[in-house]
């Protein structure tokens, strides 16, 4: 597809020579680099809640910002409104951080090859709500069939259909259409008058609608929910204190996310700010690990063929066999760095300015035997499924919530256990990765990523691994 | 056209295609924001947007929609949507509107608004936020680096109307300072903020007191050492302690008690925290963060005493969370631009006691200050709470040695009863507020 067929030209009028004009006017103070970030999202949700579909929701939002960067300096501005009046106003707003005569180069806009990760012919968006709406139903039928000791079932559709164009002065042009949806079940369960206890799953990703009759269905969903809120009426008291805790496969690997993926985020180190600033080359985990960063898996949640500045995303190694080999870039880290973007630059929206951020991150499989994993350990803790997590980059300490745990007495799984935290030191905790299975599983497709007030949405993966030395935040 | 009469005519249009009831919301707000890192313009952000909101019912059955397209055809296309979701709900017996006679505004001047902010030029603010950085780089020659310091503000008027006649509007203005320094001692690198914030940029602390007190933070945090597992008395200082006001918050939201998805639903009239706690929710305080002449439902904001002397007096609830419930209305409602109304805080605090925060530290043989919490691990359905911590570790009353990399855990059921010291050190800055409380009890996770 050429520029002249996509989105923006064809609904907005949008041509080539006017993003020049607005780039023009965004470098009529100088500066080195300038960008129009163009978006239009449609969204829709609908939750179901005590078996009634209580609320349904959609709507559009349209708007363009404009970016110039002098030196280390960032100017940014958006309007909501693409009357062209509306940008140059913006694109004079953002100029306003450089001082120095108008940059007058031709910007040369050429659009860049293109390639399709989520060839998706009709967007969940763009379906029928009736098929739309019975997804979360089947979930509340399916959730309640599971146990009767089930008594409430939320469930949640939400999609969205993403258009975006960016043009920049380096003479980038480039413009996505990108499909976004995600089921997810929350569940509680109680036993007579006993406390209630919780469960929760989901999934999704760039996505036709009929990944949710194919991959996974909304009952898959809400029996995994149910049997995480059942399991849970049996747990006893986590444990306290350092001891060696089995990562199941699959969401655990938000652990990456939080250890080593935030803190090897460009801006962080270019600003010396983070625990891995100044530590490529270094070993910084156990040879057993490989993470790597990779925007081009099809389909999936994290992924984009261009990134929120028009670079095109790809497969970043983070950490090879422990050693650190690179972090993730976007335009300004890269420029100031002397390095190449990696396709990392993401932002919320056209309101929010871009930074270098996660897609998919996972770590790379192993040799070990899941279940030799578990044998190992005489006396540990068994996370099959994590909450959030959260890491201080500068200092290093990450936590994630384990929500589904069990103790791990003499190589066996055994009792499970109340929800606890688990905290950690990034560069301090992946040398104790001992063993990593053969057994690499990507997540369901319900992550999302939070940064400075910006969230986006991310994938995780990693296999069965063992950590010798961890804190555990239970009680006893 | 004025936002009040977009917002009414799309009213009127709803139900004129046969809505029996309709809400519709519209905001506007200009935003604008500096960040200074070493003492160097780093970013300049400033733009204004407007967005609008729907929610129609036919009988039981809502429908919401929004667009940021204001305009009589984006207006149009936002009730088309709205009435087409309809046709895919459920009817719910308790989906209305709240009762005529509950809707209002407050009177008078709650100074939600000040000119003051817009007054401000962007080399003034760039200033501010220049000053509140350099007292903190100037404070300690450890202060090596920085991860700057923002000024921002922010102006907005909120729109709302139904169709049974309410229709209000009110202005309302905020501005921060903030700075982020970072200490380093040998390969040992921490980082910690401060911050001020108040809706008249007459109301917010002077860049230097900012700047000396994240500088103060970030410093007593070098050399942290991981302690043994223990379990010990815990001093939550009032940056950590607003954490736990949100999780009562949470514990007493209407929607989760009438799903019995929180371990305080059924326990109206019970004793659920020590004699000494009150905590109150008022969002009628002038000039405060979560004040309102109106929540999102048109009901009028009010004082709600939650916990009185350690019993469950309300809970906090929209008209929806009411009906269920078989209660009245707090005046609680909130919603983004569109949807059904969700519940959220107005002032929301632990009132203050006696002691001050040094009398506590002093009481106390052997245990954990906390200066910063991280992680989500708190479990409103069951109380469970364990969540990443770092402070400073109390030996023979007095504040010895930092410590970072724990856990701190135990069950918020028997923190709320175990409170055995609550500060004189209320001071309201955000919406959510308590002064330092002392927990009898809690285990540390560490080594």
């Amino acid at each position: 597809m050429n520029f002249s067929e996509s989105f923006f030209a064809l609904k907005f009028g949008i041509q080539t020579r006017d993003l020049e004009n607005y780039l023009s006017e965004a470098l009529s103070q100088g500066g080195d680099y300038a960008d129009l970030y163009f978006e239009y999202i449609a969204t829709s949700a609908i939750s179901i809640d005590e078996s009634i579909v209580k609320s349904a929701t959609q709507g559009v939002s349209l708007g363009v910002g404009v970016r110039v960067i002098s030196g280390e300096r960032t100017g940014y501005a958006y309007s909501d409104d693409l009357d062209p009046d509306k940008i140059r106003k913006a694109a004079r707003i953002a100029a306003c951080i450089a001082s120095g005569p108008a940059n007058t180069d031709s910007f040369g806009l050429h659009e860049g090859a293109r390639r399709n990760l989520y060839p998706v012919i009709t967007a969940p968006t763009e379906t029928g709500l009736h098929e739309r709406v019975d997804l979360v139903k089947r979930a509340d039928r399916a959730a309640r069939a599971y146990d009767s000791r089930i008594f409430q079932v939320t469930a949640t559709y939400t999609d969205n259909l993403r258009q975006v164009l960016v043009a920049n002065s380096d003479g980038v042009l480039n413009f996505d259409r990108q499909p976004l949806a995600r089921l997810s079940v929350s569940v509680l369960a109680r036993q007579g008058d006993g406390p209630a206890q919780s469960g929760f799953d989901g999934g999704g990703g760039r996505v036709e609608l009929s990944h949710f009759a194919d991959v996974k269905t909304p009952e898959q969903f809400a029996r995994e929910a149910a049997r995480q809120a059942i399991t849970q009426l049996d747990a006893v008291d986590a444990p306290a204190g350092e001891m060696t805790v089995v990562l199941g496969p699959g969401w655990p690997g938000v652990m990456l996310h939080e250890a080593v993926g935030h803190g090897l985020e460009a801006d962080f180190n270019r600003k010396k700010t983070s625990a891995f600033s100044d530590r490529i080359g270094e070993l910084v985990a156990s040879p057993l690990c490989t993470v790597v960063d990779d925007g081009t898996i099809h389909d999936r949640r994290g992924s984009l063929n261009v990134d929120d500045e028009g670079n095109v995303t790809q497969r970043n190694v983070l950490i090879e066999k422990g050693v650190l080999r690179g972090y993730l870039q976007d335009q300004l880290s890269s420029r100031i760095m002397g390095s190449t973007p990696t396709g990392s630059g993401r932002r919320q929206s056209y309101e929010h300015i871009p930074m270098p951020r996660m897609t998919n991150t996972f770590m790379l499989a192993g040799d070990s035997d899941p279940q030799d994993i578990i044998r190992s350990v005489p006396k540990g803790l068994y996370c099959a499924n994590f909450g959030g997590g959260q890491v201080d980059i500068t200092s290093g300490n990450f936590v994630f919530s384990a929500s589904e745990s069990y103790l791990i007495e003499d190589g066996k799984i055994t009792r499970p256990v109340r929800n606890a935290t688990l905290i950690g030191n990034g560069p301090e905790a992946m040398r104790h990765v001992s063993m990593v299975g053969h057994d690499l599983k990507l997540d369901e497709g319900v992550g999302i990523c939070g940064k400075e007030g910006q969230s986006v949405p991310v994938g995780v993966g990693i296999p069965t691994v063992r950590i010798d030395k961890m804190t555990v935040g239970g009680t006893v | 056209m004025k936002p009040l009469d977009v917002v009414t005519g799309a009213v009127e249009k709803a139900r004129a295609r046969g809505a029996t009831g309709v809400e519709c919301t519209l905001s506007e707000g200009e935003e604008f924001s500096v960040t200074v890192r070493m003492s160097e313009v780093e970013t300049v952000k400033e733009a204004g947007s407007r967005a609008a909101g729907i929610r129609v019912l036919m009988g039981q059955r809502a429908g919401s929609s929004y667009t940021s397209d204001l305009t009589p055809e984006g207006i149009a296309r936002m009730l088309d949507a709205a009435f087409e979701l309809v046709e895919i709900t459920t009817e719910d017996p308790f989906a209305g509107l709240p009762d005529s006679r509950d809707l209002g505004t407050l009177q008078g001047d709650l100074q939600l608004y000040s000119e003051d902010i817009e007054a401000l030029s962007t080399p003034q603010k760039i200033e501010l936020a220049r000053r509140a950085e350099a007292a903190a780089l100037a404070f300690d020659p450890r202060i090596t680096n920085s991860k700057g310091a923002s000024f921002d503000t922010v102006t907005g008027r909120h729109v709302f109307a139904n169709s049974l006649g309410f229709a209000g509007e009110y202005r309302s203005s905020y501005c921060s300072i903030s700075v982020m320094p970072v200490a380093k001692e040998g390969t040992i690198m921490e980082r910690d903020y401060w911050h001020s914030s108040a809706r008249r940029f007459s109301g917010i602390d002077q860049p230097e007191e900012v700047g000396r007190i994240a500088a103060e933070r970030v410093i007593r945090r070098l050399g942290a050492k991981k302690v043994e597992t223990q379990k010990v008395p815990v001093i939550f200082e009032p940056r950590t302690a607003r954490s736990l006001l949100d999780h009562v918050f949470d514990a007493i939201d209407g929607r989760s008690i009438y799903r019995s998805a929180s371990f305080l639903a059924g326990k109206l009239g019970e004793k659920i925290a020590a004699d000494s706690v009150t905590v109150i929710d008022d969002g009628t305080l002038p000039g405060l963060m979560g004040t309102s002449p109106f929540d999102d439902e048109g009901v009028p904001s009010r004082r709600t005493v939650v916990i009185e002397n350690g019993v469950l007096r309300n809970y906090l609830l929209n008209s929806y969370a009411a009906r269920k419930l078989g209660l009245h209305t707090t005046g609680n409602a909130s919603r983004g631009v569109t949807g059904n109304a969700g519940i959220s805080n107005g002032n929301f605090y632990l009132e203050k006691g006696s002691q001050s925060q040094q009398e506590m530290i002093r009481g106390v043989k052997n245990g954990f200050f906390v200066t910063e919490l991280i992680g989500q691990g708190v479990n409103i359905v069951t109380g469970d709470y364990s969540r990443g911590a770092a402070g400073i570790w109390i030996r023979d009353g007095e504040l010895a040695f930092p410590v970072s990399e724990v856990t701190i855990a135990s069950t918020l059921q028997e923190m709320l009863a175990g409170i055995v010291g609550i500060g004189d050190d209320l001071r309201f800055r955000g919406s959510m507020e308590s002064p330092t409380l002392m927990i009898r009890e809690m285990t540390v996770g560490g080594r």
